[in-house]
């Protein structure tokens, strides 16, 4: 009952703040439109120099495909690959075809190895077996393209926006004296947290569903498993937010200083949360994303919408994600002692 | 009479006075006179039983290292109207909220309806009003008034005559539509004076209601305040105007986290030799340095 009349509450807030409530669902989607602009453009078309000593049917196979080529020598080719000015060389390594990538642009590397694919491909179409080795010469694999990080994105401006305007307004709650107002009632601590916590989950699930519909529906982001796994997760990762982001509220004494938890906590969790490679990372600093929560949430969104993962694949995610949310939810009430023991 | 507060800027304060002392004594036949009504006509238990409501036995309160009310006793009877009257700072609004049950005293005890403080129970029947206007502005005031309505169990006819009753006491119920942010200082006043008393509190707790009011809005809080007492509310208002003070039926006079008297406002000037209640004060107070 108590708990339902802050809840009713929160959604009225909501619909009366119309510019937060079109910032929380239009900007996300703004953004990965304007990253589905910048890169998923205009289809590439790649250079790539082959050495001598490739069969002639790959050749020409290569040429049929939507690649310039050129013939280079082993040293040559190097030299241009490093002023990028070939994509990638081709050569024959004790008998399998091997490929050097320049590296550095994933929509370029996507292009050579999609041009390369489709000329084996064609050249034997039931051997799989035709192993192909790719090295790169700067960057790796791992740096991919929007359909690779599109997931994590999703993922981080839900947490991100929820992070914000959850931490605010118990800020505001906080500082205008409402909360103050809230413990000279019967309310219990923990019917706070609750009802914030089905207030804005109620909120999120809508505003999760509408960004995860557009990037995958309008941007058509790839898209291999359950649209249900996704609002799951996302949600999760909202709720993760939300209690994190009212639990930090209570060190801010501002929206500013609300503010300024941004850099040290959102940003941190998108470097590790597998939008860069980490292999080069020290030891001790790679572990750090253990107690990242946007490491679990990106990594079950990968899972669900590039690998088409199913529940056994993400049970784990989604076991951390609630234990996080639970655990937050938990400091909330105790954080909430501050200002009454009851 | 009112003439006197729109004479101008200058001759405004000293003014202000004569409006209040010419009202007190208005007040004091006005009230006299309810008394006797009330003794004739009411049950027992309402004007000023001799009941303690709020018992407190040696209190104090730190911040930390900060002692910031020492060893406050003090006892507040069913029906009265008792005020909190001391300087900025000295530590009225940490005892109100230690009654109210927000805050939870260091040393001593605190008893309100026979019920040791801090506890949820008892605080559904206590009206809190903070000093700072604790509402939600972006919603109306009737939204306001239901969630508040909502979080202390009424609910649909019930909650819908509350409403009702309480913006008809504060006189804004043809503003009950509007969103808080188009209300004046005044207004959201009285509407955080409405939440409190929603839920007919027994005990009602004020701190600074008046403050940042005119005059003339204050006189009318002040005679809500008699009105609302009159139904059988006890009352705990602090302040720091001096003339509000004349207007309680007993007063604790608070300095630097300290009690240095207790009494009705009459008794206060008399055992004082003083004219004012601000003379009392001070006389309080330089005596204990
Ligand atoms: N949460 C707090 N932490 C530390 N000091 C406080 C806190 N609240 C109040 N104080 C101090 O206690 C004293 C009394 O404050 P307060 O009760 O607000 O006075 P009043 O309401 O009479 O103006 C002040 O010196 C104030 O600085
Ligand atoms: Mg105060």
């Amino acid at each position: 009952m108590r708990v339902r009349a802050i809840v009713i509450r929160i959604i009225r807030q909501f619909f009366r703040d119309k510019r937060t409530l079109g910032l929380m669902i239009v900007a996300p989607m703004f953004v990965l439109f304007l990253m589905n602009l910048v890169f998923n453009g205009e289809e590439y078309k790649p250079t790539i120099a082959v050495d001598k000593n490739v069969p002639e049917v790959v050749v020409e196979k290569l040429a049929k495909s939507d690649a310039d080529l050129k013939e280079l020598t082993k040293t040559t080719a190097r030299k241009q690959l490093e002023k990028q000015q070939i994509d990638a060389f081709m050569e024959m390594d004790e008998g399998t075809p091997k490929i050097t990538l320049e590296g550095s642009d994933p929509t370029v590397n996507k292009a050579v190895l999609m041009a390369v694919q489709k000329a084996f491909q064609e050249l034997a179409p039931q051997t799989q077996s035709l192993q192909l080795k790719t090295t790169y010469l700067h960057g790796s694999e791992d740096m991919a393209l929007f359909d690779n990080f599109g997931p994590v994105l999703i993922g981080f401006f839900v947490f991100f926006f929820v992070f914000l305007i959850a931490g605010v307004s118990f800020l505001r709650e906080r500082t205008g004296g409402t909360l103050e107002r809230l413990l000279a009632t019967p309310l219990k601590r923990w019917e706070i947290v609750v009802g914030y916590v089905i207030g804005f989950g109620i909120f999120t699930t809508f505003q999760a569903s509408l960004i995860s519909w557009f990037a995958i529906d309008i941007l058509d982001m790839m898209m291999e498993g359950s649209f249900f796994y996704v609002l799951l997760i996302t949600f999760l990762l909202a709720m993760t937010a939300l209690t994190l982001g009212t639990l930090l509220s209570a060190f801010a004494n501002n929206e500013l200083q609300m503010i300024q938890f941004i850099p040290l906590v959102v940003i941190p969790q998108v470097f590790f949360s597998g939008l860069f490679n980490l292999d080069t990372m020290a030891e001790w600093l790679r572990s750090l994303s253990i107690v990242m929560p946007l490491t679990y949430g990106a990594d079950a969104l990968r899972e669900i919408m590039i690998r088409g993962s199913g529940w056994q694949e993400i049970a784990q995610d989604v076991y951390v994600l609630l234990g996080f949310s639970v655990l937050f939810m938990v400091l909330n009430v105790i954080a909430l002692k501050k200002y009454r023991k009851l | 009479m009112f003439s006197v507060v729109t004479d101008g800027c200058l001759n405004y304060d000293g003014g202000q006075k004569n409006l209040i002392m010419s009202d007190y004594s208005l007040y004091k036949i006005f009230f006299s006179y309810k008394i006797e009504v009330s003794n004739h006509s009411r049950k027992e238990g309402y004007a000023m039983s001799e009941k303690p409501c709020i018992c407190m036995k040696h209190v104090s309160k730190s911040f930390g290292k900060k002692k910031v009310i020492e060893d406050v006793s003090l006892e507040v009877y069913s029906g009265e109207i008792f005020g909190m009257l001391g300087p900025s700072g000295a530590g009225k609004t940490t005892i109100v909220k230690m009654i109210a049950g927000i805050d939870e005293a260091t040393n001593g005890t605190i008893d309100v309806l026979d019920t040791k403080m801090p506890s949820l129970h008892v605080m559904k029947r206590i009206g809190f009003m903070a000093q700072s206007d604790a509402l939600y502005g972006e919603l109306t005031a009737l939204e306001n008034l239901q969630f508040f309505a909502s979080i202390y169990g009424l609910k649909g006819k019930k909650q819908k005559q509350r409403i009702d009753e309480v913006m008809e006491l504060v006189n804004l119920t043809d503003h009950i539509k509007k969103t808080v942010n188009q209300y004046s200082g005044g207004m959201k006043r009285r509407l955080s004076l409405a939440v409190s008393l929603l839920h007919e509190p027994e005990v009602l707790i004020l701190d600074e209601p008046t403050v940042g009011i005119d005059p003339l809005l204050r006189q009318a809080i002040w005679d809500e305040l008699e009105r609302i007492r009159q139904n059988g509310t006890t009352i705990v208002v602090t302040t720091h105007v001096m003339d509000e003070a004349e207007k309680c039926q007993r007063l604790a006079m608070i300095r630097d986290g300290r009690l240095i008297a207790v009494g009705s406002p009459e008794e206060l000037k008399k055992r004082t030799n003083s004219q004012t209640i601000e003379q009392a004060f001070l006389h309080f107070g330089g005596a204990r340095q």
